[in-house]
């Protein structure tokens, strides 16, 4: 763990932290998700560190459990996206031909609507349940890294050393996970932090307009919505999941920048 | 013909070809789905001939593709159809709105696009310097946060702390301009911090890019001044990565317009939109996706389009 | 005596690299050169990469590139010590009294301005001429760089002119302001040797109808004993030797300067040719896919086994697609290969094993041909593994046989690429070949990327190998100094046709055809006066036909 820079310390460590009370989140949180155990808007207390929300739930019950909800979401639809667009686009630049045409030209479609307008079109239609809102976003994000596996991809395969391993007769799967793979995994290791940022901010944000995970069940941008009235006098029930969410996220942009960072300085340079 | 018009003549081609698809896919989106529009309307009590009533209204009895010629013919003619929920014309409601949008996302570009420019400037002109770290720590920050968060954190402290601006902004055609503007204060500002950090981020690249480039040097050795280099030859290599940048964000902003609209309740279209979303308002939505991915679709071929005016290779062929 | 036009004390020039994730690290380019350059003379500064002398030639401009940094000395320039000039006054040296060549042309003009612009600019801001007088100095001196159309080109922007007639706008755009100095920074390295004559030759007279001084940078001493008065040899950033040209051809008195004189003067007997070729291209046709336009013409040559056939030619000539058509990359239009008595099957994918053993490939840039993230023990250990199916102790063994063979020794299998030096990474590539024990090795532009001096020790490897193995090479290479040192036989290759083949000895002597003629004679030699012998020759012949 030496030669960690400080940033990516601090990175780590609080995506860690995010990420042990996902997980955790019944033996952390003092009370239960959707449990009223105060009255409305309560002010911090050492009973309700966070105070209470709109209708006297505790507040860092409901965070700790959205912080939960949000991540598990934001984490399987990144998985989703990540295993489905890289396994795409590394297929499409190693068969070339027509097979890259029309994945490419079809990505270039869906990628010409814009994804939220694109997921409250499918969602006008569709029940708004947890598995939908996580393959809906799997599948629209699996575009993007669609785009850069391929060309990560591409620009590995023109390089001498896979022409070396096809000229000796290596088989694909060699040129694939032992030339093509090392290579290409930290570019896409950093991705995955910034495929991941964007779940996050995207399920929030179809929570906040109603469209995303539903009530009783907490989800940051679901608190956004509940407790959005209490702005008006002050109450700032509302902005702690703002708060969360960007210490989250920047925090997974310092591992991720470190991660890319550490990628290019292998390549050039000895020692 | 000279080649650089044909060039932009396929690109418009293929524009118009990718907005086809785009609205066939969104056809597809709200029709093929396992979804049900007239369940989703009558809810789930509906008795089966109210539904089967409701199916041959909406012409749902008709295949896929009949549907999809008639509405596609409609829409070519400025018809959009008629909302389920109150029987409007979709039409007629949505030109208000379209032009409170557009008025809207005028005054965050006319705000954020200069803003991002200098900025980008500032940061290549001290780079690694405080002031590029600063710019990139604030840029990273507002990355992070969605785009109704920041609005939230902006009428907390601007609106409720403050009272500098009102935290609804609902504006009217009776309204003076000062008035309006006033209005829409904070969620100008809201949009242009969100299109901000990217742009001004992009900006920086692109700008270092070709300060890099080895004519800029060959500039430096003539014992021309910054300025005159800037001008002169950085420039006119410029322009093209930043109008590119600038569309590509404006694109952006069209859709943190939606979400901007929702938390101000302001009277344009992405209201209207997510309103209809969750009044499962098939017809509705149809329309705004189209109107939508028509802009987004149009920004990216002016940023296409620039880009290739703006290349002398092009330009001045051999 | 007279003041030299620029005088050089103590120069010191350092910069700051930045290993990853440690501290940044200061490190010394130059370490104190002392030199003089009188008004209207040339000093050739030569030396392989990292000897600093781009660096040098900037520091004549005050200027450092990047994060370079001149961190002690004096440079006096008419008389005014400019490292103590602030930016203001430095200003108004650069461009009007030190003006600048690069080795990328095409870089350094601004793609979106007239050439015109461009070249007549610093005589106009520095305020030497007027716009009009700046014009007409530049069509004067587009002519006397032998430009076409001197009277409109600088109409025309940098794209829509080729390499070397850009490269000689560049030339233009330093002296057009008449300065009393010009630094050349490898003006004619990127060129084709074909065209490097012609430019070099431009500069040579532009130079002495100016009358400016200048101070030539390259890596190749054939090419600054062509235009030098004095010649400086730089090592590591040291002076090693500094003398007039003549002194430093004929008389040399390092070892380092004698090392680089006598470069590529490897002795190579040629062999005569067996019955049976190990490989024979026959009639071989190609093209690309999606293009109209066959870059190979039907193609005839034969490699004996144990021999070496280099195929030179320049740029565009099609000797790397001969390369990519034999391994099987690019299966040709039409024709057959033959290899060791068999056909071989035109496409790669379809070929035995055995077949693919037997034919290796080693390439320029030995960088891009092995995998950063494996060890030179993985590198070379894979094909023993694939095809002999060698595993652990018999592996090492062989691995640690096969680095003996290419003199890196102990200590280099668990090591990665990027902890190589250039010659290293090269050596390990060509064990990489022979672990498959070939009985060809196509050897693509092999020494081409590295300097003459390691170059050298490469082709003595191979050659060593070559008696030691019995292994035939497919040598690509655009560089006839190369080919005199390695080759038994030759074939020319000009715009997709073998223009000439044969035994070494023949297709190097006369009666040549005209393009083997025009390429042998732009090849610089290592003497003086090469280059006026040439164009003289070549004027005398066009004025007889």
């Amino acid at each position: 763990m030496k030669n960690i820079p400080i940033s990516a310390m601090i990175g780590l460590f609080f995506t860690g932290i995010y990420f042990l009370m996902a997980i955790f989140a019944p033996w952390i949180a003092p009370y239960g998700m959707a449990e009223i155990v105060g009255d409305v808007w309560e002010p911090s207390s050492s009973e309700f560190l966070l105070g209470t929300d709109s209708i006297g739930r505790d507040l860092l019950s409901r965070m700790i459990y959205g912080g939960q909800t949000t991540i598990f979401i934001a984490t399987a639809a990144t998985i989703l996206s990540f295993t489905l667009g890289s396994i795409m686009g590394f297929f499409a630049a190693v068969s070339g031909g027509w097979v890259d045409q029309v994945l490419s030209r079809f990505v270039d479609l869906i990628m010409s609507i814009p994804s939220l307008i694109f997921a409250l079109v499918v969602l006008s239609v569709m029940p708004t349940t947890v598995p939908i809102l996580i393959i809906l976003m799997g599948l629209l994000d699996s575009t993007r890294v669609y785009r850069l596996a391929r060309a990560v991809a591409v620009d590995i395969t023109v390089m001498d050393y896979v022409e070396a391993a096809r000229l000796r007769g290596e088989k694909i799967g060699w040129i694939i996970f032992r030339e093509t793979l090392p290579n290409a995994l930290s570019p896409l290791v950093a991705e995955m932090g910034l495929r991941f940022i964007f779940a996050v901010l995207f399920v929030s944000t179809l929570s906040f307009l109603g469209l995303g995970v539903q009530p009783p069940q907490a989800d940051w941008g679901g608190i956004v919505k509940e407790n959005k009235e209490g702005i008006n006098y002050g109450i700032q029930a509302a902005l702690y999941p703002a708060y969360a969410i960007a210490t989250l996220c920047i925090s997974i942009n310092l591992v991720a920048d470190w991660i890319l960072n550490r990628t290019t300085s292998l390549k050039g340079g000895r020692g | 013909m000279h080649p650089i018009l044909k060039l932009i003549a396929q690109r418009l081609a293929l524009g118009l070809l990718l907005l086809f698809a785009a609205s066939i896919l969104i056809f597809v989106g709200t029709s093929i789905l396992p979804g049900d529009v007239a369940q989703s309307i009558l809810g789930q009590s509906a008795t089966p001939e109210a539904l089967a009533n409701m199916r041959r209204e909406l012409g749902l009895n008709e295949p896929a593709v009949t549907r999809y010629f008639t509405w596609l013919g409609g829409v070519l003619q400025g018809d959009l159809g008629t909302a389920l929920t109150n029987g409007r014309d979709i039409a007629e409601s949505l030109g208000g709105r379209l032009k409170n949008t557009l008025f809207l996302a005028f005054w965050a570009a006319a705000i954020s696009v200069p803003l991002a420019i200098f900025l980008g400037l500032l940061a290549v002109r001290y780079k690694d310097r405080w002031p590029d770290k600063l710019i990139s720590a604030v840029t990273l920050t507002t990355i992070s946060i969605p785009e109704f968060m920041i609005g939230y954190v902006l009428i907390y402290w601007v609106a409720i702390k403050w009272r500098l601006f009102p935290s609804v902004a609902i504006i009217n055609d009776s309204m003076t301009l000062g008035a309006k503007l006033n209005a829409i204060a904070i969620p100008v500002m809201v949009l242009t911090l969100v299109v901000l950090a990217h742009m001004m981020r992009m900006t920086r690249a692109a700008i270092l890019n070709v300060m890099q480039s080895a004519y800029i040097e060959t500039a430096e050795l003539k014992g021309l001044g910054m300025l005159k280099i800037i001008r002169k030859h950085a420039f006119p290599n410029a322009i093209a990565p930043i109008v590119n940048v600038v569309m590509l964000n404006l694109a952006y902003l069209v859709v943190g317009v939606v979400v901007v609209e929702v938390v101000f309740a302001y009277p344009g279209m992405g209201q209207y939109l997510v309103d209809h979303v969750s009044k499962r308002d098939v017809p509705v939505v149809q329309a705004c996706g189209l109107i939508f991915a028509a802009v987004y679709i149009g920004l990216n071929l002016v940023a296409d389009i620039v880009s290739i005016l703006a290349n002398p290779r092009l330009r001045h062929p051999k | 005596m007279t003041e030299p036009l620029l005088k050089v004390r103590g120069l010191k020039i350092g910069a700051t690299a930045y290993p990853p994730g440690e501290k940044p690290v200061a490190i010394k380019i130059v370490h104190g050169v002392d030199f003089d350059l009188e008004a209207g003379k040339v000093l050739g500064l030569i030396g392989e990469s990292g000897a600093g002398k781009s660096t040098i030639g900037l520091a004549a401009m005050a200027y450092g590139r990047g994060g370079v940094e001149i961190t002690g000395g004096e440079v006096w320039v008419n008389g005014r010590d400019i490292l103590k000039e602030n930016l203001r006054s430095l200003r108004r040296l650069r461009g009007a009294e030190v003006t600048y060549v690069s080795q990328s042309a095409a870089a350094s003009f601004n793609p979106a301005k007239k050439i015109m612009e461009q070249v007549t600019e610093a005589a106009i801001f520095q305020n030497k001429f007027s716009k009009a007088e700046a014009e007409a100095r530049a069509v004067e001196l587009f002519a006397k760089l032998g430009l076409p159309d001197p009277e409109n080109i600088g109409n025309r922007y940098p794209h829509q002119v080729s390499g070397g007639q850009l490269q000689r706008c560049m030339t233009a755009l330093a002296l057009c302001p008449e300065p009393d100095l010009v630094v050349f920074d490898e003006p004619t390295t990127a060129l084709d040797v074909t065209t490097q004559i012609d430019v070099l030759a431009a500069i040579k007279e532009a130079i002495a109808a100016t009358g400016v001084a200048a101070l030539y940078i390259t890596h190749d001493l054939a090419v600054v004993a062509q235009v030098s008065d004095h010649i400086m040899v730089l090592q590591q950033g040291d002076m090693v030797e500094y003398g007039t040209v003549d002194q430093i051809i004929n008389n040399p008195k390092e070892d380092y300067t004698k090392a680089l004189v006598s470069v590529r003067s490897i002795n190579h007997e040629e062999k005569t040719p067996t019955d049976t070729p190990v490989l024979r291209v026959e009639n071989v046709t190609a093209r690309y896919k999606g293009t109209n336009f066959d870059v190979l013409k039907n193609i005839n040559v034969d490699i004996h086994s144990g021999q070496t056939l280099a195929i030179v030619g320049e740029s565009g000539s099609g000797k790397s697609t001969l390369a990519r058509v034999i391994t099987g990359l690019l299966p040709p239009s039409d024709g057959q290969i033959t290899f060791d008595g068999r056909v071989l099957s035109p496409d790669l994918a379809t070929r035995p094993i055995e077949d693919l053993r037997e034919m290796q490939m080693i390439y320029q840039m030995a960088d891009t041909a092995m995998n950063p993230r494996q060890t030179v023990g993985t590198i070379i250990g894979r094909p023993l593994e694939f095809y002999f199916g060698l595993k652990g102790k018999a592996k090492q063994k062989r691995i640690q046989e096969l680095l003996d063979e290419i003199e890196l020794g102990d200590g280099f299998q668990d090591r990665y690429p990027a902890e190589l030096s250039g010659g290293q990474k090269q050596r390990v590539c060509i064990a990489r070949a022979l672990a498959a024990k070939p009985k060809l090795i196509i050897c693509d532009e092999v020494t081409s990327a590295l300097d003459p001096l390691v170059a050298d020790g490469i082709l003595k490897l191979l050659l060593n190998l070559q008696k030691i193995e019995d292994v035939a090479y497919l040598f690509i290479t655009h560089d006839l100094a190369t080919v005199r040192a390695i080759a038994d036989s030759i074939a020319v290759m000009y715009q997709g046709k073998v223009v000439r083949y044969g035994p070494k000895s023949q297709v190097l002597a006369p009666p040549f055809d005209d393009y083997t003629d025009l390429l042998l004679s732009s090849v610089p030699e290592m003497k003086i006066g090469w280059l006026e012998e040439t164009i003289e020759h070549r004027r005398m012949e066009s004025a007889g036909n």
